[in-house]
């Protein structure tokens, strides 16, 4: 099964398993340092922890612990759908949908639970299925009509934008949803998706958890199975990994019901943390997804980055967002920052990626 | 090289000369220095500790209505010796969380819209928590109490829509376009539909791209093209009065633009008649005022309003009255 795609090979995973001789010289030998340098994240994690020190020392109050939970909200809620997202990049991909998806998957639950009068867990379910189902469209199309993903998803955001809008308020009457806060199976689901946890006297949210979680699972996935294998493939080389006979259409469907899921697990969280949902919101954060992923090492033509590296940048992006409310500076200047953060940060990750492959 | 640098010289002597004795006597930098100065100088004017007040406002990037309610609240705070905090955000999401870092610092006050209620009471409550008195601002009259509330500060839209609908009827207009733009935001829905509770004739709803200008005048164009029996076209934000102006000249329509809220061009505007009438919510009031009312709570523990909202319109304002307000839209105040 070794699939061989590139010279950029995949975060420090050697493709398939080589026999272990220490005479043959195909074999290089690195050292835990050069490894750690061809780590796609490392650049990212520089990176946050000079914004983390940064902060440390301008913003006051920004050690505090109840802040620094306040960050971990903030980041845990882009990083969530940073995962997947990254995923998909690294299969060579894009999705402008995946922001306004989060807000239709909270609005198909809500509504569903509330015209129905069912269980706010059917509501839950059905938003999966329908927001799954999107994701599939969205691979579905891509893998057939052989467009760019770009203009695909496009389409689907200006759709789903357009559907959130025009949907609520013909079933509605109004613009956001009507609170289900009193219904069954509200409070359960609260727990699942929005609840917080307090640790020593700080609320951490839950959504934090959801966050590890997913990015563990994202971790094991492309560093440890074939799926991995697959994705890094489709992106590094299409033709080249249909060749050696990965389902290309497959995991690119797949990686878009990822990104999916990713909408519909953000977007519970959206509807049980505020009961009610405002039907225009969304646009514009598939972009903070893909910032995010990119800082954190993920490279824009695919078949390189990792799942930590999207949590190092949706972290980087918590942190900044937030620090600049600690730090008491006029908000008006957040998104320069921004702007000027993802582009050190991926001159950085360049740069740290150019010695690396130099030092091979 | 050196003829080329000489020539660079010249030009660049000849293009400043030629600024200096081209300077405007009107407009520019020059004349908003001179009605600045005519306007409030900062010192403060107590001498309680210095409190830190934070507000978190839903609203866009570069808005202008929040641009004078921040102005307002600004001038309070440096009479009332306080570190003013601003902060804003247009997800509800985001500005849950703005509350929440407010909180995080230990503010001695907080200033909040809910615009999206639902989304902003578990933050509210967080402030409510940790003893920090919050204030509402612009919207959320009905939530305000209920989430405990010192005071709401702001404009019923529903009310203000009324007051647009009677406005109308006095002009005796039969056929009114609401142009929304910003949809799935409730306080401009109240305010449509509160246009059409009172007003007798028939009015429709358009939703426009507000972000996108262009996209606004052609959709208001197009549908006073398709419609030649409208007679107004009521804008739910100053900008958006003069972008009706050009879509009407354009359609060659006869219909009068009247709007929510006001600046300076609407005044000019309403000055020289090309727009009917605004309705103001007096933005700086609403800033002014919610600062103002935390320093009186913190200092003498009052409240205003007993336990109502505190009112800063509807104020019909037409012909008449643009030429006074005139001075204070160019300030930015008004």
């Amino acid at each position: 099964m070794s699939v061989t795609t590139d010279e950029r090979s995949p975060g420090g995973r050697s493709p398939g398993a080589l026999p272990d001789k220490k005479s043959d010289e195909r074999i290089l030998q690195t050292s835990p340092l050069r490894r750690l340098l061809a780590r796609p994240e490392l650049g990212s994690v520089v990176g946050a922890i000079a914004v983390f020190v940064f902060f440390a020392v301008v913003a006051d109050g920004f050690l505090h612990p109840a802040s620094l939970a306040t960050v971990l909200y903030a980041s845990s809620v882009i990083g969530i759908m940073a995962v997947p997202v990254a995923l998909l990049m690294i299969g060579g991909e894009f999705d402008l949908s995946s922001g306004v998806l989060v807000t239709s998957s909270a609005l198909i639950s809500s509504m569903f639970s509330y015209q129905m009068t069912a269980n706010t867990w059917v509501g839950a379910g059905v938003s999966l299925l329908f927001t799954l189902a999107i994701g599939a469209f969205n691979g579905f199309m891509l893998t057939r009509t052989k467009l760019p993903s770009f203009i695909i998803t496009l389409g689907t955001f200006l759709m789903l934008n357009g559907m959130n809008l025009g949907f609520t308020k013909l079933i509605d009457g109004t613009v956001s949803t009507k609170t289900i806060g009193d219904m069954e199976g509200f409070p359960s689901a609260h727990a699942v998706f929005a609840s917080t946890l307090t640790i020593g006297g700080v609320g951490f949210k839950v959504t934090i958890l959801w966050w590890l979680g997913l990015v563990a699972l994202a971790s094991w996935i492309l560093l440890r199975t074939r799926v991995g294998n697959w994705i890094f493939a489709v992106g590094g080389n299409q033709d080249a990994a249909r060749a050696v006979g990965v389902p290309v259409a497959k995991t690119k469907i797949g990686l878009y019901m990822a990104v999916a899921f990713g909408a519909w697990i953000s977007g519970q969280h959206l509807l049980f943390s505020f009961d009610a949902v405002q039907s225009g919101e969304g646009v514009g954060n598939d972009m903070i997804y893909i910032i995010a992923a990119v800082i954190g090492g993920c490279l824009i033509t695919g078949g390189y980055g990792s799942a930590i590296g999207s949590a190092v940048g949706a972290l980087i992006f918590g942190m900044t967002s937030k620090g600049i409310v600690f730090a008491e500076w006029n908000p008006d200047w957040f998104k320069f920052f921004l702007g000027a953060m993802l582009l050190l940060a991926t001159l950085l990750n360049t740069w740290v990626r150019k010695r690396a492959e130099a030092a091979k | 090289m050196a003829r080329f640098r000489t020539w660079v010289g010249i030009a660049l002597a000849g293009a400043l000369s030629l600024s200096l004795a081209g300077c405007s006597s009107t407009g520019g930098k020059r004349a908003e220095d001179a009605r600045k100065a005519a306007a409030a100088q900062g010192r403060s004017a107590v001498n309680t500790p210095r409190w830190t007040f934070a507000m978190i406002t839903h609203s866009g990037d570069g808005d202008t209505f929040w641009d004078i309610v921040q102005s307002g609240a600004e001038q309070a705070a440096v009479k009332d010796n306080i570190n003013f905090l601003y902060s804003h955000d247009d997800e509800a999401q985001q500005q849950a969380q703005l509350v929440d870092a407010a909180v995080d610092k230990k503010v001695d006050g907080i200033i909040v819209t809910l615009a999206k209620p639902d989304a902003m009471k578990a933050a509210v409550a967080r402030a409510e928590k940790a003893g920090i008195p919050v204030i509402t601002v612009n919207s959320g009259s009905e939530e305000s109490k209920a989430f405990g509330a010192l005071t709401h500060i702001g404009q019923d839209e529903t009310i203000a829509g009324e007051a647009v609908g009677e406005e109308l009827n006095k002009r005796g207009r039969k056929n009114a376009l609401c142009v929304l733009h910003e949809q799935g935001n409730v306080g401009h829905e109240q305010r449509c539909d509160g246009v059409e509770k009172s007003f007798h004739g028939k009015l429709r709803k358009l939703y426009v791209n507000g972000t996108n200008m262009p996209d606004v005048q052609s959709a208001i164009e197009a549908k006073l093209q398709a419609d030649k029996s409208l007679d107004a076209v009521v804008t739910l934000g100053a900008p958006y009065a003069d972008t009706a102006v050009k879509a009407k000249s354009d359609a060659g329509s006869k219909a009068e633009i009247d709007t929510f809220d006001l600046n300076a061009q609407v005044a000019a505007e309403l000055k020289n008649g090309t727009l009917g009438f605004a309705v103001d919510q007096q933005p700086y009031l609403q800033g002014y005022q919610a600062v103002d009312l935390l320093w009186l709570y913190k200092y003498n523990g009052d409240v205003l309003g007993g336990g109502k909202p505190v009112l800063t319109g509807p104020q019909i304002i037409t012909k008449d009255q643009a030429s006074a307000l005139a001075e204070y839209t160019e300030r930015g105040t008004r």
